[in-house]
């Protein structure tokens, strides 16, 4: 069985010039093992290969169940002169959401639905 | 007044994240917060270059442009309660605000207040001097950006920001400070802290990071109905920091207003805008927050641990504003049967149109809202929805050009594919891009605003 990111964990997007931050925090401790294994800077790049040749990278923060992404190059040109509708990529962090890990994850999500 | 006082703790809040950001939230943290102190951070990386402009047409003005209608709002019952007040608002023109301030002053029925201007963020003349200077983002010479150049400023810290206070004034207004500055600010002033105290200098800038996008700690940026509830969120309100002289801090908000502050909305708000979480980079210290833990102590009240700070950079971080062409778009709706191919087929009008009257641009941007603006386009993503609006956006030097994009889109209404509801513009850009400079070249200074 997969699961989506959106199941395990919270996200928050930011911005510094042509450079996208995105925030993973997981909702449990089963949730965070399997985003620590399966959500890699590859995984990220693949989801995200239509706005960025990269890089992608990853900061573990286990004390917190974070991860935290830096995926350069993702705002066409940067928040003062990208041509997007959203030039700080704000709704980058529901796009992170949409990835599906593949494996068997069932406890993972089952641990996310009892904190909810 | 006039010295700062040994005091054990000082609770700071924040009235405002972002220029334009909420005031309601900014008048109740004034008035059920008991605050100490009070900072409002209103200075996007490039909305310096715009007030720089109109500094430029006007030498009075040059001030973030909410100034007056905030400070309305606010100054009179945060000076009532003895609140001191610290903002950035002075953007190109601190001494302008504060004398644009006192002059509407008395008409808001302010007590008698003393006022310090910050200013000598500007480095214009420093840019000048130094064409060679790298571009933080490509390594490029500066000298390309100069001829274009509309503002230059560097990113001070907090020491300046507690000169400010340590003249015994209840307001300080800046130019550009960086965003956590206007928070550690206080705390050196009212605590006298070193800047070699590293574990103190770590807590108040992890403070200030927390606090200077208001709401986003607040359940802001945060909800999802049915995943993540926020309470009362059209009732937001913003933080504060409570800050002991020995370093700890606990971060709450405005008791009684709506939104929700725990650990997740910290932990999403740490990370915001963080990158590499073992060196995030302010005028004041090498800040990380690796090993940052957080811990719920009641409802909406969460003590911080385990930052760690390194000395400060012998560099300020100087943010560069030029012109970089024009920016036009517009949009139409399209819905019903075959709407994604009428919007399709208005686009292939427009840049048809466009190419015939013999318009080029730098870029071209074309999206369909509904299916892709957001995310990009990966067509596994878009399954066609019931309407959809074409939106074109263009960059190039020629105004004119720019003005066409929006121009031709508008001329779909009666020559193009059936659909409605347009909108177009067209704007200057004011791309900004980055240096670091000597600390030596820059010479901050602290003026009276009466003394002048």
């Amino acid at each position: 069985m997969s699961v989506r990111v959106y199941d395990l964990a919270h996200a928050r997007a930011g911005d510094k010039g042509n450079t996208s931050n995105i925030s993973v925090v997981a909702y449990s401790d089963e949730a965070w093992q399997v985003l620590r294994r399966e959500l890699t800077p590859e995984r990220v790049l693949a989801h995200f290969c239509h706005l960025t040749t990269g890089p992608v990278r990853r900061y573990e923060l286990p004390q917190l169940r974070a991860l935290n992404f830096v995926i350069e190059n993702a705002l066409g040109g940067g928040v003062t002169r990208s041509l997007a509708i959203d030039p700080h990529g704000k709704s980058l962090s529901t796009l992170m959401l949409t990835i599906t890990l593949p494996g068997h994850n069932e406890g993972a999500l089952a641990a996310t639905k009892a904190v909810h | 007044m006039g010295t700062a006082m040994a005091r054990d703790k000082i609770r700071i809040g924040c009235g405002a994240g972002f220029a334009d950001d909420r005031i309601p939230p900014g008048v109740e943290i004034v008035e059920h917060g008991a605050l100490d102190y009070l900072a409002m951070e209103c200075l996007a990386e490039r909305t310096i270059a715009r007030e720089t402009l109109d500094r430029a047409k006007d030498p009075a003005k040059g001030y973030t442009p909410v100034l007056l209608e905030r400070m309305e709002a606010i100054m009179p019952p945060a000076l009532r309660r003895g609140i001191r007040i610290v903002t950035n608002m002075g953007a190109a023109n601190p001494m302008g605000a504060a004398r644009i301030v006192r002059k509407h002053a008395s008409d808001w029925d302010c007590p008698d207040y003393t006022c310090a201007v910050v200013q000598g963020d500007e480095v214009t003349d420093v840019m000048r001097a130094h064409p060679e200077l790298p571009l933080m983002e490509d390594g490029a010479p500066l000298e390309s950006l100069l001829p274009r150049m509309a503002s230059a400023n560097a990113y001070l810290g907090a020491d300046v920001v507690a000169q400010g206070f340590g003249t015994g004034a209840d307001l300080v207004i800046t130019g550009r400070v960086a965003d956590p500055a206007l928070f550690l600010g206080p705390m050196l002033h009212a605590f006298d802290w070193s800047y070699d105290d590293y574990p103190k200098i770590a807590n108040g800038t992890l403070a200030g990071h927390l606090l200077e996008c208001s709401g986003q700690l607040t359940g802001g940026c945060f909800a999802d109905p049915g995943k993540k509830e926020v309470d009362d969120l059209a009732g937001l309100g913003y933080p504060l920091a409570d800050v002991w002289s020995d370093g700890r801090v606990e971060v709450s908000k405005t008791p009684g207003s709506g939104g929700r502050l725990d650990i997740a909305t910290c932990t999403e708000q740490l990370l915001y805008e963080m990158h590499d979480p073992c060196a995030y980079i302010t005028p004041d210290c090498v800040l990380d927050v690796s090993s940052v833990s957080f811990r719920q102590i009641e409802k909406d009240r969460i003590g911080l641990s385990g930052a760690r700070a390194q000395p400060r950079t012998a560099t300020y971080k100087v943010v560069v504003g030029y012109f970089d062409g024009y920016m036009g778009s517009g949009e139409m709706g399209f819905a019903g049967v075959n709407a994604v191919g009428r919007a399709t087929l208005g686009i292939e009008v427009v840049q048809e149109r466009l190419r015939r009257r013999g318009l080029t641009y730098e870029e071209m941007r074309i999206d369909l809202i509904g299916m892709n603006s957001l995310h990009g386009n990966d067509d596994s993503m878009c399954p066609e929805p019931y309407e959809v609006r074409l939106r074109i956006a263009a960059r190039t030097p020629d105004r004119k050009a720019a003005e066409a994009v929006g121009a031709e889109i508008r001329s779909l209404h009666m020559q193009g594919p059936a659909g409605g509801g347009v909108n177009f513009g067209a704007r200057q850009i004011l791309a900004v891009k980055s240096v670091l400079i000597p600390r030596e070249w820059v010479k901050p200074e602290v003026i009276m605003e009466r003394a002048v």
